[in-house]
């Protein structure tokens, strides 16, 4: 798919909270340690800290680099404030009205929460490049982020991570990465699920796997090649969704890319699996260091099922030398224990 | 909190949107609409930089209602770059980390909720500034240096004539 003109991305702004909980304290509690971790660590937010106020952080990072890429950019010209989550800390009350605040943009802007399992951000992401791409807005900011949840226990404990990003979605021509193309494959398939009131979601087993996350990468990714009429090599860089480290591997191996080219955007082992900002924020860790002409392919994977996938080229960069780079917040790293964990996590009833 | 009282303020709240005194350019935070130096009408809204450092701090370990399940926590003065001082929590901090002088930065965070049912109150707290990447850390007075306000006599007269009096 391509817009009727020419869009890309203006600014763009990551966040990870300090607080890292080891995949083995999960293993040690709940298997007596036999269990093998399926990352090293995951990112945990502080007990001030939810898809709001990170979503905040990240759109300021993000605005700020816009700002140097454009000067005369401001955050009251953002057409839209949309945030994509699975933790959104309401469920009725926007979370993208908290942001647009927080940030300048009210109060002529749309704001919308989305809602796609992991992929929600990526969706933001589609729109953002439709609404921009048609002249109904100059720019957009679309944003991935969540706090993911895992039963205490769960497979899903060792790696529900928190972090994201956020991109400002402007005109090409004063784009720091243009929107070469983009493809959306959905289809019906439970794989992955968490239904109203319920505080942890359900998940199929091994189903996550073939018919889930790799059928729908694949045939994203297949199709935008066939689209672009490009294949893997001719991309500097490629970035998956990452429950896991093992998944994004074996879909980059499948669809031709090295391990060279998927390395930087690989955080998984270091903040776990953010869901909805899980893709996005490897994007803008390989960001931080891509250079000018540079080919980037970004796909991410929400159950579901669905995936959205990105043919990206850079155009500039920029130095913004006061803002947060990715790895900086990866680095920036204060250990806790399990019980810590529980407390940040509120599992223990105060009153 | 009342949900009137805590929207009448998001925007100090979220964003640290004060106000600057037209006659003297004073920065005032938060607003009151009357510059405090001068004395005259203050109505022009100022976005301070977010940037400051650590005047005072005392850790709270009796928490007040509403803030339990942050306990212990830090609560500092923080003299922002621009001026004011400001009361407001530390957070992604440890407390021996902590120092009078400490550069830090505005964020947006959780103060708190009143209750499983009730309405989230977002507000500033202030961490650790990020070390200027390719240089050695600076201070936030230098991170965020503004020009000091044009001095108006009449006020600062005003103001030692004030405090003469109450000491």
């Amino acid at each position: 798919m391509k817009p009727s003109r020419p869009v890309g991305i203006t600014g763009y702004g990551a966040y990870v909270p300090r607080y890292r909980l080891a995949g083995q304290a999960v293993s040690e509690l709940w298997t007596d340690g036999n269990a093998q971790p399926p990352v090293r660590e995951k990112a945990v937010p502080g007990l001030d800290e939810d898809v709001a106020t990170m979503s905040i952080e990240a759109a300021r990072n993000a605005i700020a680099r816009a700002s140097y890429a454009d000067p005369a950019f401001s955050p009251a010209e953002l057409g839209a404030v949309w945030v994509g989550s699975e933790s959104h800390p309401y469920a009725v009350k926007p979370t993208s009205t908290i942001v647009a605040e927080a940030i300048g943009a009210t109060p002529y802007t749309q704001a919308a929460d989305w809602q796609f399992a992991c992929k929600a951000g990526t969706e933001a992401i589609q729109a953002a490049i439709g609404f921009v791409g048609s002249g109904m807005a100059a720019y957009a900011l679309a944003i991935g982020m969540d706090a993911a949840q895992g039963r205490p226990g769960d497979a899903l404990e060792y790696t529900a991570g928190a972090g994201g990003a956020a991109f400002v979605i402007g005109p090409a021509e004063r784009a720091l990465v243009e929107i070469e193309g983009s493809v959306s494959y959905v289809t019906d398939t439970p794989d992955f699920w968490r239904r109203q009131y319920e505080k942890y979601p359900e998940h199929a087993g091994r189903f996550t796997g073939e018919p889930a996350y790799f059928h729908h990468i694949i045939a994203s990714v297949t199709a935008l090649l066939r689209q672009m009429n490009l294949s893997a090599r001719d991309f500097a860089y490629a970035v998956f969704h990452q429950p896991n480290v093992k998944f994004p591997l074996k879909v980059g191996e499948e669809l031709g890319f090295t391990r060279e080219q998927l390395r930087p955007g690989l955080l998984v082992n270091d903040i776990g699996n953010t869901y909805a900002g899980s893709s996005v924020i490897g994007l803008t860790a390989i960001l931080d260091i891509a250079q000018p002409g540079d080919r980037i392919l970004l796909a991410s994977f929400g159950s579901g099922a669905g995936s959205d996938a990105f043919c990206l080229r850079v155009r500039k960069t920029v130095a913004a030398k006061d803002v947060w780079t990715t790895q900086e917040y990866v680095q920036r790293r204060t250990p806790i224990d399990y019980a810590q964990y529980s407390r940040m996590k509120g599992n223990y009833k105060l009153n | 909190m009342e949900v009137a009282r805590f929207w009448r303020t998001i925007g100090q709240r979220y964003r640290l949107i004060g106000e600057v005194c037209p006659n003297c350019g004073k920065r005032i935070f938060p607003p009151r609409d009357v510059c405090p130096a001068c004395e005259q009408e203050a109505r022009t809204p100022f976005a301070f930089s977010g940037k400051g450092e650590v005047y005072s701090y005392s850790t709270i370990h009796v928490p007040p209602e509403g803030f339990e399940k942050f306990a212990p926590y830090v609560v500092a003065l923080v003299r922002l770059a621009e001026g004011p001082l400001v009361t407001a929590q530390l957070t992604d901090v440890d407390e021996d980390e902590i120092y009078i002088g400490m550069p830090v930065e505005m964020v947006t965070r959780v103060l708190r909720e009143d209750g499983e049912r009730g309405m989230l109150v977002y507000g500033y707290k202030f961490r650790p500034a990020r070390p200027v990447r390719g240089d050695a850390p600076k201070s936030a007075a230098e991170l965020a240096r503004v020009p000091e306000p044009a001095v108006n006599p009449v006020a600062e007269a005003k103001q030692a004539a004030m405090q003469a009096v109450m000491a």
